[in-house]
């Protein structure tokens, strides 16, 4: 996740050596699929999120003629990407695409999911703040996604809420109902420290896929530290075929000098957890703190109060005036 | 006589029977049919409040078209069934208003372009999307001022207000409201962003505008021209209100806006349905002024005249 999640830490600015460089360097270490694309998906270059340092057209034809073993997967919200940028993205050489949607909101990913399976990529379907709503909600909309063509299925904690508890229910649900074919896989913040111990949880539960980023380079308080996953995957004598001190050595010589603040667990990061809020919402709060006097903290309380969604972004600076006007 | 002009609703879902609804309030216009393709409960509806109603789709009501005398019809159904509804009403001198997003003809924004297309009665306008007509008027504002060489929109509605029709299309709000953007917002690039938010209780439509204006920005003259626009909006959406902004940064315009809706047929939050459906029925009503003050001929008809 660290050149897709990592964007949103970087404000999507990231460029084409260090997107080659981090990528070689993590195939070389044994990691099987690497995303790469704006954080906010395919076609998320925009004044509401960012605009990134490259297209994503640009960062995929960098990084793909590159990679020996690994393939690549981006990330499509719609809504903010459509099908166009789906099919340039397979055309570039894009194995697979994960569509991510609210997670009560399956039925927006019809054309997109069905137009992936289509075109014969390996087709996820991404349901993002899945704390919000029960494990049987989260299976309705995980078969609605399944049956448009998802060949894997995500329970994606996009706030970094859920403790391992609800990832056990959650997973292991979809485990037991969907279809013995379909892959079920998990996608953690560290916002309550729980990135590891989710993951665990999600691959007891039956996941398959487990994301993680290098040095947790992601939004909010960052992903599950890869690097740390497999250590302890490593010790639990798990197989993974990763090499541990290679993908020690991309979070530590390549991740950390990239990043423009420290990925950890501040106040901001913790209130996400905490609040169940959207983990890239983090960098927008604190600099609407900076512009409007507004804490970040209250902003993010008071977004999670208002049942906000990934993709709201612009609601930061709007709120951030509304409560400066009353202040 | 009456100088209201007949009218059909084609689709008997969210969007047409909340225009019906409105319709039976209009001085201008007078809604006659009511067209479904199967029996339900707002066909019954429709039927309860005096319409003449068909379950067997339009080619129910061609034969009738005449001798009622229907000169507007209106569009509700989807983009892959509107080309040829539509071509079947034009044949008939019938006036197409379409709130489909197939855009076989030029988009209508009222405040921006309205009464270009009625002085030369055209017979297909395009309504765009509920994110174009609550936020194209602002970006049109801003460029009427200066030029913009790039218009975002993000359009948040709530989950309950948008129907199986639009989640299943959904690229087609992003591609219309981005051409809409440039042709009728006047923006050299445009952009429009749609999110879903299932909070309960539902949230009302949002929408934030941004504009990237080639030189600096004239401050006073944006704000001005903001708020003239937004009042011309108020004038059918009462319930539309810029919350905040325009909030200027470098080059960089913003505004924010809520919308909501009157509450006909689905709650007050759905002010995305409203700003289509009053948008809608403002074409048609000034349609029908133009006609009743002799700006613009109707097409002839054998029977009348």
């Amino acid at each position: 996740m660290s050149l897709r999640d990592g964007m949103h830490a970087k404000q999507h600015q990231i460029s084409l050596e260090e997107m080659v460089n981090v990528a070689t360097a993590l195939d070389n270490a044994g990691i099987p699929l690497i995303e790469v694309t704006h954080g906010d998906g395919l076609g998320g270059a925009s004044v509401n999120y960012g605009f990134p340092s490259h297209s994503d057209e640009e960062y995929l034809n960098a990084v793909i003629p590159k990679m020996k073993n690994a393939k690549i997967s981006a990330l499509l919200l719609p809504g903010i990407g459509t099908v166009d940028h789906l099919k340039m993205a397979h055309d570039c050489g894009v194995n697979t695409i994960r569509i991510a949607t609210h997670c009560t909101e399956a039925d927006v990913s019809q054309q997109h999911i069905g137009m992936a399976r289509k075109i014969g990529m390996d087709t996820v379907g991404f349901l993002m703040m899945a704390h919000m709503v029960s494990a049987e909600k989260i299976l309705e909309q995980a078969r609605l996604m399944e049956s448009y063509g998802a060949n894997c299925i995500y329970c994606t904690d996009s706030a970094g809420y859920m403790l391992p508890d609800e990832v056990t229910n959650k997973i292991g649900l979809l485990r037991a109902e969907l279809n013995r074919d379909t892959e079920i896989g998990f996608h953690g913040h560290h916002n309550l420290g729980m990135g590891i111990a989710n993951s665990l949880a999600a691959i007891d539960a039956g996941a398959s896929r487990i994301d993680g980023s290098a040095a947790g380079l992601g939004a909010g308080a960052g992903n599950t530290p890869l690097e740390v996953l497999v250590a302890v995957l490593h010790r639990m004598g798990v197989n993974d075929g990763i090499d541990l001190y290679k993908i020690m050595d991309v979070a530590e010589d390549l991740i950390v000098p990239m990043m423009d603040q420290p990925i950890r667990l501040d106040r901001d990061a913790l209130t996400l957890g905490y609040a169940g809020v959207y983990s890239s919402f983090l960098l927008f709060a604190k600099r609407a703190e900076q512009k409007y006097g507004i804490s970040a903290r209250d902003l993010l309380i008071e977004l999670g109060r208002r049942g906000t969604v990934g993709g709201q972004e612009d609601m930061i600076e709007d709120l951030a005036l509304t409560m400066s006007r009353s202040a | 006589m009456s100088e209201k002009l007949k009218a059909a609703i084609i689709g008997p879902g969210n969007i047409g029977t909340d225009l019906l609804m409105k319709a039976m309030r209009s001085d201008w216009i007078e809604p006659v049919w009511m067209i479904g393709i199967e029996e339900s409960e707002r066909i019954k509806r429709a039927r309860d409040v005096g319409m003449k109603v068909s379950i067997t789709g339009i080619d129910g009501v061609l034969p009738h078209i005449i001798e009622d005398d229907i000169r507007i019809a209106f569009d509700a159904t989807s983009a892959y069934v509107h080309a040829e509804n539509s071509r079947k009403v034009n044949e008939l001198g019938v006036i197409m208003i379409d709130l489909t997003p197939a855009a076989i003809g030029p988009f209508c924004v009222p405040p921006v372009n309205l009464k270009q297309h009625a002085e030369k009665l055209e017979m297909n306008v395009n309504m765009v999307t509920c994110g174009g007509q609550a936020t194209i008027p602002m970006v049109a504002a801003v460029s009427r001022v200066q030029p913009v060489s790039y218009g975002e929109i993000v359009a948040t509605v709530g989950s309950k207000s948008i129907g199986p029709g639009t989640r299943m299309n959904i690229d087609e709000f992003t591609r219309t409201t981005s051409a809409a953007i440039e042709k009728i917002g006047g923006a050299t690039n445009g952009k429009a962003i749609i999110v879903v938010n299932p909070a309960e209780p539902p949230m009302m439509m949002r929408d934030t505008i941004h504009c990237l204006t080639e030189s600096e920005p004239d401050q006073q003259a944006i704000i001005a021209s903001v708020h003239l626009m937004v009042a011309e909006v108020q004038k059918y959406v009462p319930g539309y209100k810029l919350v905040n902004g325009p909030i200027f940064d470098g080059k960089k315009v913003s505004m924010f806006m809520e919308v909501e809706g009157l509450g006909d047929f689905l709650p007050k939050y759905a002010g995305n349905l409203d700003i289509m459906t009053a948008a809608a029925l403002r074409t048609a009503e000034l349609f029908a002024e133009e006609a009743a003050s002799g700006a613009i001929t109707l097409p002839a008809r054998s029977n009348r005249n």
